[in-house]
């Protein structure tokens, strides 16, 4: 019992990253359209930059999350503007290629910059895990859990109660009139984009002084990025969020009472799983892609 | 020169190799090379001619490379108190089970891919080569896990008068290697110019009006993917024999990616396309090695993709044959 | 009133979307050899009713009986396998292949070569090859693309696309040919060539449903005209009589069908 107890504690912490990497990614796959397969590099970058500013630079931790959180919007920015803008008319394959070129290029560039070698991130909480009974959790992940929830809260506040969250949604459901009332779509998409990065660094930033910093930690990421999109239904907010939390339950159960050795596979299994039955994911969106 | 010539030509130039070039180092890598030639010839069936999103394909391969691995090597199993043995087979046998295996799991994702598609597709394929990388990694009692499967026996073929070679010398593998690029360059050119191949053209181009004059959707697109996960387990089996190691890495995305390169690059949807991008960037990391770090490489390689999708939409082999064209047109005219 | 035996049955069919009713109870009769018009507003249920003939949309209740087939639950390829084929109105052709490789491959129910003939198949399949070669020279002369028959489709002009999706349409070899608009975008020259075309086609034997706006087109080639209004039939008859029905004038407002019998 005090295990199960256990395993819900972690799965709920390791969720609240997930969730974010999940909205992230529904807005750029499910909304945008785009194969996104620099979303995982987003989670390194995230990671790297608080490396940087953690331990290079010697910045005050929580200054730096918040700036390499930042720094990710930028990069998102960038790769949006520069790749995917000017290939809007082209078919999904296409961008979804280049996507591919720019993950292979990023991730060569960390492995380039800080060598393949594990960094890891020294953060200002003690490391003596706090002890509720028969659980115990490191103040880290504590940290790490309280920012993920303030993030989701503040994300969805955005799109579904601001002015901003409002032109943002109607630039992908009707373009045209979006357009006529005024909205710049082009930089609706952009910011867009660079949000949904920006939601990946952050997660990166809180996860590195928790595991290691290695230039792959993006690829297996980014396909549970995938998995949690599919199984919340593409450009569902709330359904991202649930599957986060899902799908990191479901690898904590795997991993702890089934083999820990395929924990990183319980993500693929339940992708094909849930696909071969409901094609369109659990929570079905009313189009499809492709 | 009669452009009917040439590919042959170009075979009879790439089989003299051997006789007056030494240098056993730059023999494996055309050899090697040629291995992947075939793996992106197969996927160009499926994501040129077809225009399937299929971004698992080394699945195929690698499920392909240990199917002949652990046929050659023979290998037991013990369910509770029974053990089931499965004694070594010819090199032959694991050949022809390979890609008979690989075809089999190609038939059902062939099947998948009719429910599930689009963008979907594609990350229900990557998922599938990360589960085939798991069960590598995890089921250790048959595959050896990260230990990797090694001694597995070479290449060898039954000569008549001779019995049975095994392939130890550097020039038999690189012309069967050869042998088996043509063949299957072949087996795809048949395909893809008769009626079949018409039928998977028109999925590609347009779906619903392929449907609205009887072609079977489903049954073109199992057909499609079966030979291609079956030409890939062949790519894979040559791997495993030539290598003689095979682990879990060869299921890592990184080599669909490089498959998908090699293809997009080339052209996808032309026959050339996938042997010019596999040449490419087959012999590539060779020629930069003294040059440039695997780091810089791969990075110049995404920039690469990047530029082509961006100036050269088609591929390299369709826009040589523009340029090529356009020469003509102008000199005919004054 | 005898009526020619009918190929096609639309019998009760009712489609719903979501809380929307897109057809209701709708019933009609083509008979065998004729040219049958469905026209109607915009979003009078018109693309609704062909898609549900062909295959592309299941109805919520009622059945499509062709030649006494009940195709309701058919796959669009099996309908096509039956003789009924349909052309579209936006995306109708194969944009990446010349007319040539269109019209061939329109021609697919008409070969039986699979994987294996492909692979190792000899003079069988080359002599499969050169009679399907030969229709297709056939179909693209009588639409009119014969000059045009190695340029990429992408490449023709418009009123040279719909040709072709109908070269496309006929080499499937239809006894029953849908048109989904097609005289979409056409100018009048266009229109007037396209006329003749069908009724060439309605000669060789080949039954036409047509779902079309161009009045001056329908009032001119149609053998009976059904009219569409909010998932409804409002008239049914021979194009005169139709043109005159006040419920038709109504539902148009009075502009199409007044200007067609001008």
């Amino acid at each position: 019992m005090e295990q199960f107890l256990q395993h819900i504690v972690n799965g709920t912490i390791l969720g609240g990253t997930y969730a974010l990497l999940g909205i992230g990614l529904t807005l750029i796959f499910g909304i945008m359209r785009v194969v996104n397969f620099t979303h995982g590099e987003l989670y390194a970058f995230g990671a790297y930059m608080a490396y940087l500013l953690v331990q290079v630079l010697e910045l005050n931790f929580f200054v730096s999350l918040a700036l390499a959180t930042a720094l990710g919007i930028g990069l998102g920015a960038v790769i949006e503007f520069v790749l995917i803008r000017q290939l809007r008319s082209t078919d999904i394959d296409t961008v979804m290629l280049v996507m591919i070129g720019a993950w292979i290029a990023l991730q060569n560039f960390w492995q380039l910059m800080f060598s393949g070698v594990a960094k890891s991130i020294s953060h200002p909480f003690p490391n003596l895990p706090l002890v509720f009974g028969p659980i115990s959790v490191a103040p880290i992940r504590l940290f790490v859990i309280a920012v993920a929830i303030a993030l989701l809260v503040g994300f969805y506040l955005l799109v579904n109660r601001t002015k901003l969250g409002v032109a943002m949604r109607a630039s992908f459901q009707d373009p045209d009139v979006a357009a006529l009332m005024g909205v710049n779509i082009s930089l609706m998409r952009t910011l867009t984009f660079a949000l949904g990065s920006g939601l990946a660094a952050a997660a990166g930033a809180l996860l590195g002084p928790i595991f290691v910093v290695t230039p792959t930690m993006g690829d297996l990421v980014a396909l549970k990025a995938f998995a949690i999109v599919i199984l919340g239904g593409l450009g569902n907010i709330v359904g991202a969020t649930i599957g986060g939390f899902v799908l990191a339950l479901v690898e904590e159960f795997g991993a702890g009472y089934i083999s820990s050795g395929y924990r990183d596979a319980m993500g693929f299994l339940l992708i094909i799983v849930v696909l071969a039955f409901k094609p369109q994911g659990l929570f079905a969106a009313k189009e499809r892609i492709g | 020169m009669s452009p009917r010539l040439t590919p042959w030509l170009l075979v009879a130039f790439f089989a003299s190799v051997p006789l007056w070039i030494g240098n056993q180092y730059f023999l494996y890598i055309l050899t090697a090379t040629g291995i992947f030639i075939i793996a992106a010839i197969s996927l160009n069936l499926l994501l040129g001619y077809t225009g399937q999103l299929s971004l698992g394909h080394v699945a195929f391969f690698g499920i392909g490379a240990y199917v002949a691995a652990l046929c050659s090597l023979g290998f037991d199993l013990e369910f509770g108190s029974t053990v089931f043995v499965f004694p070594r087979q010819p090199v032959w046998v694991g050949f022809i089970a390979a890609i008979v295996v690989a075809a089999g799991f190609g038939w059902l994702i062939g099947r998948l891919s009719f429910k599930v598609r689009g963008a979907y597709f594609v990350i229900v394929s990557i998922s599938f080569a990360q589960v085939m990388r798991m069960v590598a990694l995890n089921w250790v009692d048959l595959t050896e896990g990260p230990m990797a499967l090694n001694n597995i026996p070479p290449l060898s073929l039954w000569i008549p008068g001779e019995g049975v070679i095994g392939f130890f010398k550097k020039e038999y593998n690189y012309w069967l290697v050869l042998l088996l690029v043509v063949l299957s360059y072949v087996i795809v050119q048949r395909i893809v110019r008769s009626r079949v191949g018409r039928a998977m053209i028109a999925l590609r181009e347009n779906e619903s009006l392929a449907r609205s004059v009887g072609v079977d959707v489903t049954r073109y697109l199992v057909v499609a993917t079966v030979v291609s996960a079956g030409m890939a387990g062949a790519a894979g089996a040559l791997y495993t024999h030539y290598i003689r190691i095979v682990d879990p890495d060869v299921f890592l995305f990184i080599y669909t990616v490089i498959m998908v390169i090699m293809v997009v690059t080339g052209g996808k949807g032309t026959l050339a396309g996938p042997v010019v991008g596999g040449f490419i960037f087959g012999a590539l990391p060779e020629v930069l090695r003294e040059v440039a770090q695997p780091e810089v490489q791969w990075i110049l390689y995404g920039i690469a993709m990047i530029l082509i999708v961006f100036f050269l939409p088609q591929g390299i082999v369709p826009a040589l044959a523009n340029w090529w064209a356009a020469k003509r047109a102008k000199a005919k005219s004054p | 009133m005898t009526l020619p035996p009918a190929l096609l049955e639309i019998e009760n069919v009712t489609v719903h979307f979501s809380g929307l009713v897109a057809i209701a109870d709708l019933n009609f009769r083509v008979p065998e050899g004729r040219i049958f018009s469905l026209i109607g507003p915009n979003g009078a249920g018109k693309t609704t009713a062909f898609n549900v003939i062909t295959g592309f949309l299941k109805p919520t209740s009622g059945r499509v009986l062709y030649r006494g087939h009940d195709l309701t639950r058919l796959s669009p390829d099996r309908i096509a396998r039956l003789g009924v084929v349909r052309t579209f109105q936006r995306t109708s052709i194969f944009g990446g292949c010349t007319v040539f490789e269109n019209v061939l491959t329109g021609l697919h129910l008409r070969g039986t070569t699979e994987t294996w003939g492909a692979l190792f198949g000899l003079g069988r399949v080359a002599a499969e090859e050169r009679a399907l070669a030969e229709r297709a020279r056939e179909i693209i002369a009588f639409v009119g693309l014969a000059a045009r028959a190695n340029e990429l489709a992408a490449n023709l002009a418009y009123g040279e696309q719909r040709k072709l999706g109908i070269a496309i349409a006929l080499a499937a070899d239809p006894k029953l040919l849908l048109l989904d608009e097609p005289a979409a975008g056409l100018n009048p020259s266009e229109t007037e060539e396209f006329m003749h075309t069908i009724q060439r086609v309605r000669d060789r034997g080949v039954t036409i449903l047509l779902v079309e706006h161009d009045m001056r087109l329908v009032m001119a080639i149609s053998d009976t005209v059904v009219v569409l209004n909010n998932g409804v039939i409002i008239a049914e008859g021979p194009p005169e009589a139709v043109q005159n029905d006040p419920e038709v004038i109504r539902a148009y407002l009075g502009q199409g069908a007044k200007r067609a019998a001008d």
